[in-house]
């Protein structure tokens, strides 16, 4: 086994918004034998549309098997291996570090200055520190928190987005779940 | 017009066209088994078991190519769905099961009779459903059909609670016409190039074979397929769902490929440089050892399902689309051509079959399956619809009943689910009204739904079964004689008297004992309309050859030694 980390490949997938959808991929991923490493769901402007990010630890897998599987699901509208082209991907993770000292707390706001994060709840023995970047530099900086003390952690794991105007979204409205009035001569009844 | 929601789920089957529905009833579903009594035009086959239901459906499907349709109650009666769900999806069969839930107040409650059917059918599904107003019926109806029929057909399941069957609504129609389903791609024609690309591969050919599955019958291209194979001159080996995609007395067709397909076509596919695989899906049962699958061909694969190409084999080019439309792309670009060469070398390999074949030097005296198998072959003019279990017996079957015409032979390929040949039988049989159906079984499956005696006597549903009694689960015997020295636990079966049986439900039974009865059972069988049962007492310890061992290299058979030769 190579000692690199693995690749990991970024899908992502815009899905009707509907109840059992995240049930239907994570099922799917689950009996293809794909590894999930993260996954974020969340709406678009789109009220009845989805977006979400899949990153897959690709070390034996053939990404393109998994987007071929993903159109299968019937509630995917698109999905694509957006790690293949330009993209941009954030990470975000809030921290909550010890500060209980001054030492601490100056080191606290100094790795705050050099990274793209911040302190978004102070107190008396503790803070809560934010950090939105790439994963490396999310990843790097808990490491760098870690002599210091960290408490608790929670990541959202990875958003992308594909880069230039190739956009991916939908022309897609859902029908009106029943047949309206004026609609009816169109079909054989 | 105002109807309740069972009365519009009935109103749009008949718009789709449906004409019988296999079922059980009970509390979740009995609203729409009521409204039943309103639509005389959908006949109810009532089942002894929901298993036999959505096996029923799938042998209505796989034989008419429209849609079957199985219902059940919530809970027990759903989840005795799903071994034929899950049949269903392993062989692309376009099924549509309708199932009761509790009401919709009582989901989640644990509730008398509730299961998450549509969380445990799932991974068994193509697609499903909970409907949660009686409005939405039709939409939802007329979706689940599509699906189920189009691109790669499966399995969809339509969960409707107790209360939406009974609630009111307005129905202005069906079909609707307004699918909403964005997500939703049935591909078509193939792109230029890679047809172009195709066609340059042929032409380089000097030793092509074609692989012909389950997807041509599908999507009726079997004329094409012959086209294909006597204008380029390509020999053509089926996969066992594949039978039936051509004649398999046309001299290009070499039969059967896999673990217990002919020699011929295992070495060829070894030998080929190039393989057109059409409708098929590499199954391990048919590659063997992946690795040294084919290793000097080049390969094709045409499919319409684009997560199939390349998943267990690698190819050359993949060219998703309907199979058909792709075929007659290429057609006119297909160059003439013969392999004389080739198709010597498979003969010989097919020679050296027919030394082997047991047929040609049996000198014992207790009835073989093969002999019954290649009997009621020839009694029944090579012509009935054939409906295996899983076995033995269903190998043999492949083996020794050669078919002409597609969907004439009916079997669980993917799954290999033991139980499946009665019901499907009886469901083909409604398919196919004025054909000869015959339901070839293993005492060991026949006994996992013979409850369906009963449906067939009480339908009148005139299928015959034969019975290949070894009085062993035959087909695990084997594996153990070959990989566990003969330590035969848990294969050998003390049966009932299938005859006395068949008499406790009113059907007409015949044992056979020798050969020279066969004739005379299937004469018996044909005489009566109606059900009838045949049992044929078969030497207990049969082998079926060639065997390829699981994971072995497809060339690497276990072979019946020719006359003289030691055993193996
Ligand atoms: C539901 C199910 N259970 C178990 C098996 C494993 N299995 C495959 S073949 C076989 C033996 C079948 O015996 P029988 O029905 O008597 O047919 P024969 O092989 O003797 O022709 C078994 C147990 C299966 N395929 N399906």
């Amino acid at each position: 086994m190579s000692t690199n980390t693995p690749k990991k490949h970024i899908i992502s997938a815009l899905v009707e918004n509907k109840p059992g959808v995240l049930n239907r991929l994570v099922s799917l991923f689950r009996r293809r034998n794909f590894n999930i490493d993260s996954l974020t769901v969340g709406r678009t402007h789109k009220q009845h549309v989805s977006r979400m990010t899949i990153v897959i630890d690709g070390h034996r897998l053939n990404p393109r098997q998994m987007v071929a599987n993903l159109y299968k699901l019937v509630n995917v509208i698109d999905a694509r291996l957006i790690s293949e082209d330009l993209h941009v991907e954030r990470d975000m993770a809030l921290v909550k570090v010890r500060t209980d000292d001054t030492e601490s707390f100056n080191a606290v706001t100094e790795l705050c200055e050099r990274f793209p994060a911040r302190i978004i709840d102070m107190g008396m023995q503790v803070a809560i520190v934010e950090i939105t970047a790439r994963t490396e530099l999310v990843e790097e900086f808990i490491g760098q928190l870690k002599p210091i003390g960290i408490i608790e952690l929670v990541r959202t794991g990875v958003v992308a987005m594909g880069r230039g105007v190739r956009t991916q979204d939908t022309e897609y409205e859902p029908a009106s779940m029943t047949l309206q009035d004026g609609e009816l001569e169109r079909y054989s009844v | 017009m105002l109807l309740t929601g069972a009365e519009i789920l009935l109103e749009c089957l008949i718009k789709e066209g449906v004409e019988v529905v296999f079922g059980y009833p009970g509390g979740a579903i009995l609203p729409t088994y009521d409204a039943m009594t309103k639509y005389p035009q959908i006949r109810h086959v009532l089942v002894r078991h929901e298993q036999g239901a959505s096996h029923m459906a799938d042998g209505f499907a796989r034989a008419s190519g429209k849609v079957g349709v199985c219902i059940a109650t919530s809970g027990p009666g759903a989840t005795n769905l799903v071994t034929g769900l899950a049949t269903a999806m392993m062989d692309s069969v376009g099924i549509v099961a309708i199932t009761g839930q509790v009401a919709r107040g009582s989901i989640g409650t644990d509730a008398f009779q509730e299961t998450d059917v549509t969380g445990v059918t799932l991974p068994v599904t193509k697609h499903n459903y909970l409907v949660m107003s009686a409005a939405e019926i039709p939409l939802v109806v007329e979706e689940a059909f599509h699906i189920a029929r189009s691109g790669r057909p499966g399995p969809v399941l339509i969960d409707i609670p107790k209360d939406v069957q009974i609630e009111k609504a307005e129905f202005l129609g069906y079909p609707t016409g307004k699918l909403r389903l964005p997500g939703y791609k049935v591909p078509d024609s193939a792109e230029d190039n890679d047809i172009v690309e195709a066609i340059r591969l042929i032409q380089e050919a000097e030793r092509p074979l074609i692989l012909a599955g389950h997807g041509l019958i599908m999507s009726h291209a079997t004329q094409q397929l012959q086209e294909l194979a006597e204008l380029a001159g390509i020999p053509v080996t089926l996969t066992l769902l594949g039978k039936g995609a051509m004649s398999e007395h046309h001299p290009l067709c070499i039969g059967m490929m896999g673990m217990h397909g002919n020699a011929a076509s295992n070495h060829a596919i070894q030998e080929a440089d190039l393989l057109i695989a059409l409708g098929m899906r590499f199954d391990d049962r048919v590659t063997g050892n992946i690795k040294t699958y084919s290793p000097n061909s080049r390969k094709i694969h045409v499919d319409i399902d684009p997560s199939e190409i390349n998943k267990n084999v690698k190819v050359d080019i993949g060219i998703v689309g309907d199979l058909r439309t792709v075929l007659t792309q290429m057609l006119p670009l297909v160059p003439r051509k013969q392999h004389p060469e080739w198709v010597r070398r498979i003969r010989d390999w097919q020679e050296d079959g027919s030394e082997r074949d047991i047929l040609t030097h049996y000198d014992g005296t207790a009835l073989l399956g093969a002999q019954v198998i290649n009997d009621l072959w020839k009694f029944t003019d090579g012509n009935a619809v054939t409906v295996t279990d899983v076995g033995q017996h269903q190998m043999l079957e492949a083996q020794y009943y050669p078919h002409q015409r597609p969907a004439s032979m009916l079997t669980s390929g993917g799954l290999g689910t033991m139980g499946f040949g009665f019901p499907a039988a009886i469901g083909a049989k409604f398919a196919k009204p004025d054909e000869e159906v015959w339901a070839i079984v293993g005492d060991g499956g026949f006994q996992m739904t013979l409850a369906e005696l009963a449906t067939a006597r009480q339908e009148n549903v005139d299928v015959k079964i034969a019975i290949l009694n070894n009085g062993f689960l035959g087909m695990v015997r084997q594996w153990q004689e070959i990989f566990y020295e003969q330590r035969y636990h848990a294969t050998p079966m003390v049966n009932p008297d299938f005859c006395k049986l068949a008499e406790a439900y009113g059907i007409p039974s015949m044992r056979v004992t020798s050969r020279d009865q066969i004739k005379d059972s299937v004469e018996f069988a044909r005489s009566i309309k109606g059900p009838v049962l045949i049992e044929y007492v078969i030497l207990k310890e049969e082998m079926v050859y060639p065997m390829v061992p699981a994971g072995a290299d497809l060339d690497k058979m276990i072979r019946r030694p020719k006359l003289g030769e030691k055993q193996p």
